[in-house]
């Protein structure tokens, strides 16, 4: 079972493609390397929502489909939710 | 693509339609009520009302124009009655379709009243409509589909599972000499690059950019926030997409992965030859899909994450879903489930050769899923306000 998938070598975030319990280990695939991946998720990440896969600092990019997706503006860990509490805009703001 | 054979329309012009609609086009919004009455008299005709035609100015009255002519001249209506409060702008609106060979009238209103323009509209719906019912399909080849390709209420697995798999089609399709077109300028920005980079040539490239600049300017002059209330919308955010940025890196998916787009067209313009084109339209769902329908699109692809119902009343729109719990709890909107893909139980190429077969059976009469439920999202596209 694939838990999370992965569009590009450079992104720094996974897509839950089920819903992921906090605390589960999860079993992920990059779609371009074809490299199976593990992550923990220490929140619960539903279905379609994005995995950490590293550490991100306030002002960090953070990369999905190897592209500059938003600008971090609350920390996140590795394994949390990337979502609209931490993730915003580069381009209309 | 181009063994695919369908049973379809062949117009007076040549062109090819998948459906065959007598509509009653209304030249003005004050003249819904007596399409909707000659609608309502005669079974088998589609009014189409909308809110405007009146006192529109500049290129927002070529645009209504376009739209209008564009709405009666495509392939898949077979005749058109055409009912105006003037004379003037609905002769104008007759003329434009009857370029294309098929039967048109127009009547208006004023001196007259509802009531008897009414009856004398009816007379000339219920011959279009008996004379349409014995118009028979005749073998086409598949590419000699105009198709147009749109998304909405997307999520992330619309850019993992729906969306590649249309531009699977897209690539398939091109290639066998078949016409595409794609858009929703706004929801390009983070991908404008990988767009340009799919531009045929040097020219096309600088007005596609030109285009995504002028709509990139509209949202700066008329913004009051980063947009984050509408764009991505509240149903994206809900399936776990977060910025534009991520939104339009999935959109993009769509447009597949070997073919250059051949040209820019205004909104509601006709593609110039085969390939596919970038036309300028709004993201919004039902306005776009009435540009393209418009533009002479026979039939539409739409793929969605968190569920779009959209339909329009001319143009099929097939749905397709990756996201395995929209296909199971809406199911009756989907006409197509790709969900498979995220488990890897599918392949792009595989789901791509269903929707193609979807495409095939759609084009030979089966009702898409918004067809049966009566979705006919009609709205015209206004670029400022009326004089």
């Amino acid at each position: 079972m694939i838990h999370f998938l992965v569009h590009d070598e450079a992104d720094t975030v996974g897509v839950a493609v089920t819903d992921l319990e906090a605390g589960s280990d999860c079993a992920g695939l990059n779609l371009t390397t074809n490299q199976t991946l593990r992550a923990k998720a220490t929140e619960n990440i539903p279905l379609g929502h994005k995995l950490a896969l590293k550490d991100f600092a306030v002002g960090d990019t953070v990369t999905k489909y190897g592209c500059a997706i938003g600008r971090v503006v609350q920390p996140i860990q590795r394994g949390q939710l990337v979502h609209v509490h931490n993730l915003k805009t580069q381009r209309w703001a | 693509m181009a063994k695919h054979k369908i049973v379809a329309y062949r117009r007076e012009n040549g062109r090819v339609g998948v459906r065959n609609h007598v509509v009653i086009l209304p030249v003005d919004d004050i003249s819904n009520a007596a399409c909707e009455a000659v609608a309502s008299n005669i079974k088998g005709a589609l009014a189409l009302p909308h809110a405007y035609g009146r006192l529109q100015f500049g290129e927002d009255l070529d645009l209504f124009f376009r739209t209008m002519i564009g709405t009666g001249a495509n392939p898949n209506v077979a005749a058109a009655v055409v009912i105006g409060i003037e004379p003037g702008w609905t002769q104008r609106i007759v003329d434009g379709i009857a370029k294309t060979g098929k039967p048109v009238s127009g009547f208006s209103i004023e001196g007259k009243g509802d009531i008897r323009t009414i009856a004398e509209a009816s007379y000339r719906a219920k011959e279009y409509v008996q004379w349409a019912s014995e118009l028979q399909r005749s073998e086409c080849d598949l590419s000699e589909l105009y198709i147009s390709v749109k998304c909405g209420e997307s999520d992330t697995t619309t850019g993992l599972a729906s969306c590649p798999t249309v531009g699977n089609v897209i690539d398939k399709h091109c290639e066998t000499g078949g016409v595409a077109s794609f858009g929703e300028t706004s929801e390009l920005t983070g991908a404008e690059h990988i767009v340009a980079g799919k531009a045929a040539t040097d020219a096309v490239r600088k007005e596609f950019l030109a285009a995504f600049e002028d709509y990139t300017d509209l949202v700066f002059r008329q913004k009051k926030d980063d947009l984050s209330e509408s764009q991505p919308t509240k149903g994206n955010i809900a399936g776990g997409l977060t910025t534009i940025e991520e939104k339009a890196l999935g959109n993009v998916e769509k447009l597949g992965k070997r073919t250059k787009f051949v040209g820019c067209l205004k909104p509601a313009a006709a593609p110039g030859g085969p390939g596919l084109w970038f036309m300028d339209t709004s993201s919004a769902a039902a306005e776009a899909v009435t540009l393209w329908a418009a533009s002479g699109a026979v039939l539409h692809l739409f793929p969605t994450g968190q569920g779009n119902v959209i339909g329009n009343p001319i143009e099929p729109v097939v749905k397709l879903s990756g996201n395995p719990k929209t296909v199971a709890t809406m199911k009756e909107h989907i006409d197509l489930d790709v969900s498979k893909i995220l488990q890897g139980e599918m392949t792009l190429d595989q789901a791509g050769d269903a929707l193609i077969d979807m495409v095939v059976r759609t084009a030979n009469g089966r009702l898409t899923a918004a067809e049966a439920l009566g979705h006919r999202e009609f709205v015209l596209t206004k670029l400022y306000r009326s004089a």
